[in-house]
């Protein structure tokens, strides 16, 4: 029989959990269901939506923390701030329209447990650095809380990064805590066009080494390049490199100029600002390039930086594959034509080799079955976690197999 | 402070423990003798010491794999050791415990520019890492005072911040992997130079964890270009109140400084007196703003918080002009400990956490808390993320002037956590917090870090009598209440 738990409070998450946990139901955990399609399919007849469970709860603008219920959406945390020109400063990207859903819908709950982050990372870290504290519901229908509603603390363990990246495996999250930041008061994103991906990974990680203080970086292969809604980058026929400054104006443009003046030596130069930026780098964290073409498989690959064009280029010399850099190269979204067991091998073990990590993040339920879609972990390390998970959720009634099987 | 119970059985097996040891590791690296373990019986909380049994000084991570081999063997609880800096008492040996120091893992691994990290082994100290890549205009983010003595190792296990923390995050903001060793000889690799592992976070959770989960012995850590140039305000104001009120205005104002810190009277006048810093003495508390960036960011930003400080009510205001005058102005407040400590025998350091806006309110109830236990406070304070220092000043030689401090101590941390702040910020919980645990948590919330605890530890091996009041066995902890074959509640919840 199939149920569908919508739970409206903690207490009724708390009734629910009881009763899979001795009924031995596992289930589906979920908030908006924007993300569904990511992980490994888990076939659950029980499914908990948790996205009744809504509504900021506490903001103190000055204190830079905001609390809000999981099930509230990204749209409503961000229209709060904005008011008080203030933001998540790891700068959540939506991945739904990649996954094939509505988008707009995600919720902060499911963005911190799948530890989702954008562009910015590279300067202010990911969701689980910006994740305080939360309450939450183990499996065994116990409540708890960890961390904090401040800034800095360090009482106990900080079981927030448990949580942040475990994909609803470990507890119900009922409330989470987030440091928020403000806005900065000028944005300015720096375009240099034609260079070839070994240099333009080098720029990067010079600009990165810099004192301009970047707060984003990526680099579009011409074939990527071509499909933004930006005119300036889809009409340049060639390559983009591009490198964002934020901050106080003045700050902002001497930045931006200095920026010009070096890669001017190395290429033409243009500038985006206002919307025009904002649109490109949302491009860049959502994965539009790769949104439309649904019969792509597509993966998120973490790897040390200066090694990302060598992975692509030995990823590439294998198989018709498509890619572009994020975070100075350190995140390189790349997409593959066939799913099959071969060319999944080809891309995680070309990641292996370079010391990194990478993870299916679209393909069909039946590869996402048969090919683990996070990366495989040491056999010592999968023990360990293992005990983790049992620790939170001795039943497994939370996402089962939803990370790794077994698990 | 009551201690786990020292198992009488362990002791017995001392002198064979040594022999053991000894067979892998020189004479020297395996202390027993009386005098020499006494340099480890405490750590930077010198109220509580106590002799270990054994201490062990590996210079291998395949030597710490075989320590903890033997002693999960034989059941022998084991301290994990820096440089015993830390202010929480985390280091603090156990009469039947092995304590592994771990300063001979000092060598720097590998420096990658391009990547921006370091590796380092456990050992090797905070301050040791910007000075091994400061010559290429790096350096390594968290700062804590002691950064000169304290260990890499010791910074993870504690989660240590420093003055900079607001705008560059703390130890866990700032590290992306590790080696460490399993309570039973297990090595494991977490993390590397990439920004993003899969699977649960294991980094996240031993940052912090106060080496109650494994002995850390390698770690890669981001480093960061220096900022190309930093200013610093001094401000004063004639009330705590205004100063205050000034902090919570300069963030509002959406301005992030690198360091904001806050001094009261007393720990004004004991900081002129120990460094000539040029602090003004007719104030009743002292803000220090630092800005960093480009030149044209600081000059910018400077101008907006000297507004926001003389709307809020400054008496005296001076923004440092050379990097001498701005290194003077720290000089004051990076000497705040020793000065404290000329001006009384002793001093003790709280470290609770705040939201800012309830600054002003308790700094009026510490100071009724100092008439009411009759101790003298100074108070420093990392204003900017919300952490306080009260430096509470006894003479342990006077009768129960000790006991009255750490009253009135506890006190302090508990007001922290009724107005929504927490215990600790930075120096970690220890044995000096574990018993005020209670106030923050219930039973559930610790019942439950302590099941992760079992997870790594199902003998409790490692470090037990920090953190925890309360002792648990993991068989207990992982029970569930069964009820007629059932966990209660059979039926299906509709809404």
């Amino acid at each position: 029989m199939e149920s569908l738990l919508r739970p409206t409070d903690d207490t009724q998450v708390r009734e629910a959990v009881a009763w899979a946990a001795s009924e031995n139901k596992p289930m589906a955990v979920l908030g908006a269901g924007s993300k569904t399609a990511l992980g490994r399919p888990a076939n659950l007849d029980t499914t908990m939506d948790l996205c009744k469970l809504t509504g900021v709860l506490d903001y103190e603008p000055s204190e830079l923390v905001l609390t809000a219920r999981p099930g509230t959406s990204l749209a409503e945390i961000d229209a709060c701030l904005r008011e008080q020109n203030q933001e998540l400063a790891f700068e959540p990207p939506d991945l739904a329209p990649l996954l094939g859903t509505a988008p707009n819908i995600a919720t902060l709950g499911g963005t911190i447990a799948c530890n989702l982050s954008g562009p910015r990372r590279v300067r202010v870290g990911a969701a689980r650095d910006h994740f305080l504290g939360m309450r939450a519901i183990n499996g065994r229908a116990e409540a708890f809380k960890a961390g904090g509603k401040v800034v800095k603390n360090v009482t106990g363990y900080d079981l927030c990064k448990l949580i942040a990246g475990s994909y609803g495996t470990l507890a119900l999250l009922t409330e989470v805590t987030v440091k928020v930041l403000p806005r900065a008061e000028k944005t300015r994103t720096v375009l240099l066009f034609g260079l070839e991906e070994n240099s333009a990974i080098s720029t990067l990680s010079d600009v990165m080494a810099s004192v301009h203080e970047p707060t984003a970086l990526a680099h579009l292969p011409a074939n990527i390049a071509a499909r933004s809604s930006v005119d300036l980058v889809s009409n340049a026929g060639c390559a983009a490199t591009a490198v964002r400054v934020e901050g106080p104006t003045p700050s902002t443009i001497f930045r931006c100029e200095k920026l010009r003046g070096d890669f001017s030596k190395l290429g033409e130069v243009e500038e985006l600002h206002g919307q025009r930026s904002a649109t490109f780098w949302k491009e860049v964290a959502n994965v539009t390039p790769f949104v439309t073409r649904r019969e792509l498989t597509v993966w998120r690959i973490a790897v040390a930086p200066i090694e990302a064009a060598i992975v692509t280029a030995a990823i590439g010399s294998k198989c018709n594959a498509e890619w572009y850099y994020d975070w100075a190269g350190g995140l390189i979204w790349l997409a593959t034509p066939q799913s099959d067991v071969t060319s999944n091998n080809l891309v995680r073990d070309s990641v292996a080799s370079a010391g990194g990590q990478a993870t299916l993040i679209r393909a069909e339920a039946n590869v996402r079955t048969v090919t683990s879609v996070f990366e495989p972990l040491p056999a010592a390390l999968y023990k360990l976690s293992a005990r983790v998970k049992q620790s939170f959720d001795p039943k497994g009634i939370f996402n089962p197999g939803r990370l790794y099987a077994g698990m | 402070m009551k201690m786990p119970e020292t198992d009488e059985g362990v002791i017995a097996k001392r002198s064979s423990l040594v022999g053991r040891f000894r067979k892998f590791l020189s004479e020297e690296s395996v202390i027993n003798d009386h005098d020499e373990l006494k340099v480890y019986e405490t750590d930077g909380l010198t109220a509580y010491h106590q002799l270990p049994m054994i201490v062990v000084l590996p210079d291998t991570t395949a030597q710490v794999a075989k320590i903890l081999k033997i002693c999960t063997s034989e059941g022998v609880k084991v301290v994990p050791r820096g440089a015993g800096t830390g202010l929480s008492g985390g280091a603090l040996p156990l009469a039947d415990g092995v304590t592994v120091g771990l300063a001979k893992f000092n060598r720097i691994l590998d420096i990658d520019y391009g990547n921006r990290t370091a590796t380092v082994q456990t050992g090797v100290t905070n301050l040791a890492i910007t000075q091994a890549v400061e010559a290429k205009g790096f350096y390594y983010a968290p700062d804590p005072s002691s950064q000169i003595a304290c260990t890499i190792g010791g910074n993870v296990a504690e989660n240590s911040g420093g003055v900079h923390c607001l705008k560059y995050g703390v130890t866990t903001n700032n590290i992306l992997g590790l080696e460490m060793v399993l309570i039973d000889g297990e090595i494991i690799r977490l993390g590397g130079k990439h920004m993003e592992s899969a699977g649960y976070d294991l980094l996240g959770l031993i940052a912090g964890s106060e080496g109650l989960l494994g002995v850390i012995t390698e770690v890669t850590v981001r480093i960061l270009p220096r900022p190309a140039s930093a200013r610093a305000l001094l401000v004063g104001f004639s009330t705590v109140e205004a100063g205050g009120k000034c902090v919570v205005e300069i963030i509002s104002a959406g301005v992030i400084p690198s360091g904001m810190e806050m001094m009261d009277k007393a720990a004004i006048h004991a900081a002129e007196d120990y460094s000539d810093a040029g602090y003004p003495l007719d104030v009743e508390a002292l803000l220090i703003v630092e800005l960093d960036g480009p030149k044209a960011e600081v000059d910018h930003l400077l101008q907006r918080v000297e507004e926001i400080a003389t709307s809020c009510g400054a008496v005296n205001i001076r923004a440092s002009k050379n990097e001498g005058e701005r290194l003077k102005f720290w000089a004051g407040r990076k000497a705040a400990f020793p000065a404290i400590g000329r001006i009384s025998p002793d001093y003790y350091c709280m470290d609770g956490t705040i939201p800012r806006g309830r600054l002003t309110e308790v700094l009026a109830r510490v100071t009724d808390l100092s008439d009411k236990y009759n101790l003298r406070v100074a108070n420093v304070f990392h204003a900017g993320d919300g952490n306080l220092h009260p430096l509470i000043l006894y003479d342990a030689n006077k009768p129960d002037e000790l006991e009255r401090a750490e009253k009135f101590g506890a006190d302090i941390l508990k007001l922290c956590v009724e107005v929504g702040g927490v215990l600790t910020g930075e120096h970690g919980v220890g044995v000096e917090k574990r018993d005020l645990m209670g106030t923050m948590f219930n039973e559930q919330d610790l019942n439950q870090q302590q099941r992760v605890k079992c997870a790594f530890d199902t003998e409790g091996l490692l470090n037990p009598g920090k953190v925890f009041p309360t002792l648990h066995r993991c068989a207990e902890l992982g029970r569930m209440h069964i009820h007629h074959g059932r966990v209660p509640f059979p039926e299906l919840p509709r809404f």
